[in-house]
């Protein structure tokens, strides 16, 4: 059984047909990939999975639960978390207020326990501030967990984001774009990275990129989007050396 | 000894810097060196404090921009100072004061909540001018209404005293334009200090909570609060709830330092939700510790001028320009960054949140 499960996707803007008929598998522990060219609908489809947009036909099914036209909340809740392409952290917050923020869910205590600071609000802050700690070891960013999120240098945000899409313990990681506007060291370090929450977290990975160095060397699956539809899915090696896919890509 | 986090410090400093004002303002008045013009103004100086603060919350900390602030302190006000005029005699002043106090604040949170349900999903002007309007229609609605009570129970009415029907032994409590007269003079400037402190205390450790993380999450970028699973309108609620029912704090205490409370545009109308929402601004928008600052010193200083006469608006209007170039323009940052009194002192320290905020 699929972990994400997605059939016959569609949504409308109008008469543009954004997403058309879009399927995809995708198993438990997999690093899959999500290209095509820009404008293709890539984070269309990210927005339909999230609940940003609702699908005008289509099952989404996550972990054999359906989660077709639910809430974002709902939707993070059931277990899907996402970063975006153009960066959106809590700039305002310290870097381990962010990750503290998506932990929200996991760790409770009343609202009254918290204006009280009662012994509940202690311990529970307590256990917050070592599990986001722990997370920021992992991305090395222990070090500037007091910072502002805004003065983070950019590689950094980018990693705070999956930081803490990561805090929300998902099943599901959705990544848009994650090595957008960086130079190829930052890419190689940021492939190391998603490797290693793979196989550290145990996490699925859906992720879209551009990037075809990062996408041939990380992603076990891929499928092409172009105007909405999908154009090839399957094995990294044998989608990347279709010829219908360089042509989308490359043109005639 | 244990080590205390800079939160909790940063939190210590402020309710520090109000026991130490009270303290001085006690002092001062045993021997007899605040004028009776000053000492008229130790109870408003409070609910200015306490209204900015509160207005902080909606501004600074959800960042979202309500004019309407003076409605719910109209709310708290009339609802507390009526509670006080049907108990007048059948309660003890403290109790029945601290009731009106609950009561204002249930009241002015009531409302708060009822409007917050369609117009917190409104955001930016639109939110601004609905509750702007919503301000205005508190106060006018408080003109129009005449309350009176007779052995029979309570009689309503919008039109006028004569409406209500009351029997010959009925006594008005809101009477109209002229509002309610003969509240009890509950409030003091000890009372109003230790609100003071409470609306700080509440305040203070909400934004440092799990939910006060919520909140500024939502101000920072609702769309990535929503993905990470965080309530964005059951925290906008509480956060407009929890400001509303401060400022009914507020106008309680406003009611019980006067006589006679009527519903104006002095007092509730615009011109007051704007003045406090420029405490907030000059104080900083979602600094707390600003807005007490601010409301203390522009409420004074047109009274501290007033041997200027004609020209002490004129000096008011320079300061809060002054002020706002203070806060604000890069430059002066820069400056203050240069002489801060953690370099003076020589404490480099480690690099902290605020620190960094006032690098950007």
């Amino acid at each position: 059984m699929a972990l994400l499960d997605v059939q016959n996707l569609c949504i409308s803007f109008g008469g543009l047909r954004a997403v058309d008929d879009f399927e995809i598998h995708v198993e438990k522990g997999q690093l899959y990939g999500l290209i095509g060219p820009n404008g293709a609908g890539k984070t269309t489809v990210f927005n339909l999975l999230t609940g940003v947009y609702k699908p005008n036909e289509g099952i989404i099914r996550l972990d054999d639960v359906d989660i077709t036209g639910k809430k974002t909340i709902e939707i993070n809740k059931a277990g899907i978390a996402r970063t975006f392409q153009n960066i959106r952290l809590f700039k305002g917050m310290s870097v381990l207020d962010n990750v503290k923020a998506g932990l929200h869910n996991h760790y409770k205590y009343s609202s009254l326990a918290g204006i009280f600071r009662t012994p509940a609000y202690h311990r529970v802050e307590k256990e917050m501030d070592e599990r986001a700690m722990e997370l920021l070891e992992v991305f090395e960013l222990e070090k500037e967990a007091d910072y502002l999120a805004s003065n983070l240098p950019y590689g950094k945000q980018r990693k705070l984001e999956i930081a803490r899409a990561l805090a929300t313990q998902p099943k599901l990681l959705l990544l848009d774009e994650p090595a957008a506007g960086m130079n190829p060291n930052e890419t190689k370090e940021l492939m190391e990275t998603i490797c290693l929450i793979r196989d550290r977290f145990d996490m699925t990975i859906l992720l879209i990129e551009h990037d075809m160095k990062l996408v041939s060397g990380i992603c076990q699956e891929l499928s092409v989007l172009n105007f909405g539809r999908i154009l090839a899915q399957g094995e990294t090696g044998s989608v990347l050396n279709d010829p219908q896919v360089i042509t989308a890509y490359l043109g005639e | 000894m244990k080590k205390i986090n800079k939160s909790t410090k940063n939190n210590l400093i402020t309710y520090g810097i109000v026991v130490i004002a009270y303290v001085i303002v006690m002092l001062l008045n045993v021997t007899g060196h605040i004028s009776s013009l000053m000492e008229g103004l130790l109870v408003p100086l409070c609910i200015y404090v306490i209204l900015a603060v509160s207005l902080n919350l909606v501004v600074g900390i959800l960042g979202e921009l309500s004019i309407g602030h003076a409605g719910f302190m109209c709310v708290g006000a009339f609802s507390g100072a009526f509670f006080s005029m049907c108990m007048k005699e059948a309660m003890p002043a403290m109790a029945r004061f601290l009731l009106a106090l609950v009561i204002g604040a249930v009241c002015a949170a009531a409302c708060g909540m009822l409007i917050g349900v369609p117009v917190l999903r409104l955001k930016g002007d639109y939110l601004a001018i609905v509750t702007l309007a919503f301000g205005e229609i508190i106060k006018n609605l408080m003109n129009v209404l005449y309350i009176g009570k007779d052995s029979r129970g309570f009689h309503v009415s919008t039109k006028d005293m004569i409406a209500l029907g009351l029997e010959p032994g009925g006594k008005t409590i809101i009477n109209g334009p002229q509002g309610i007269t003969g509240t009890p003079h509950d409030a003091s400037f000890t009372i109003g200090i230790i609100l003071v402190l409470l609306t700080l205390f509440i305040i203070l450790n909400l934004v440092h909570s799990r939910d006060g993380r919520a909140i500024m999450a939502i101000r920072d970028n609702r769309i990535a609060a929503e993905s990470i699973g965080i309530n964005v309108m059951k925290y906008k609620m509480m956060a407009f709830t929890i400001s509303a029912s401060i400022a009914g704090v507020a106008g309680v205490l406003y009611a019980h330092n006067l006589s006679t409370l009527t519903a104006l545009p002095k007092n509730f109308g615009y011109n007051m939700s704007i003045m406090i929402l420029v405490y907030v601004v000059l104080g900083g928008i979602g600094n707390i510790r600003g807005s007490v600052i601010a409301a203390v010193v522009l409420t004074l200083l047109p009274e501290m001028l007033r041997g200027l006469s004609d020209y002490r608006m004129l000096i008011y209007a320079i300061v809060l320009i002054g002020l706002m170039l203070f806060n604000w323009s890069p430059k002066a940052i820069a400056l203050r960054e240069k002489y801060s009194l953690r370099r003076i002192l020589g404490k480099t320290g480690t690099k902290n949140v605020s620190e960094n905020r006032t690098e950007e």
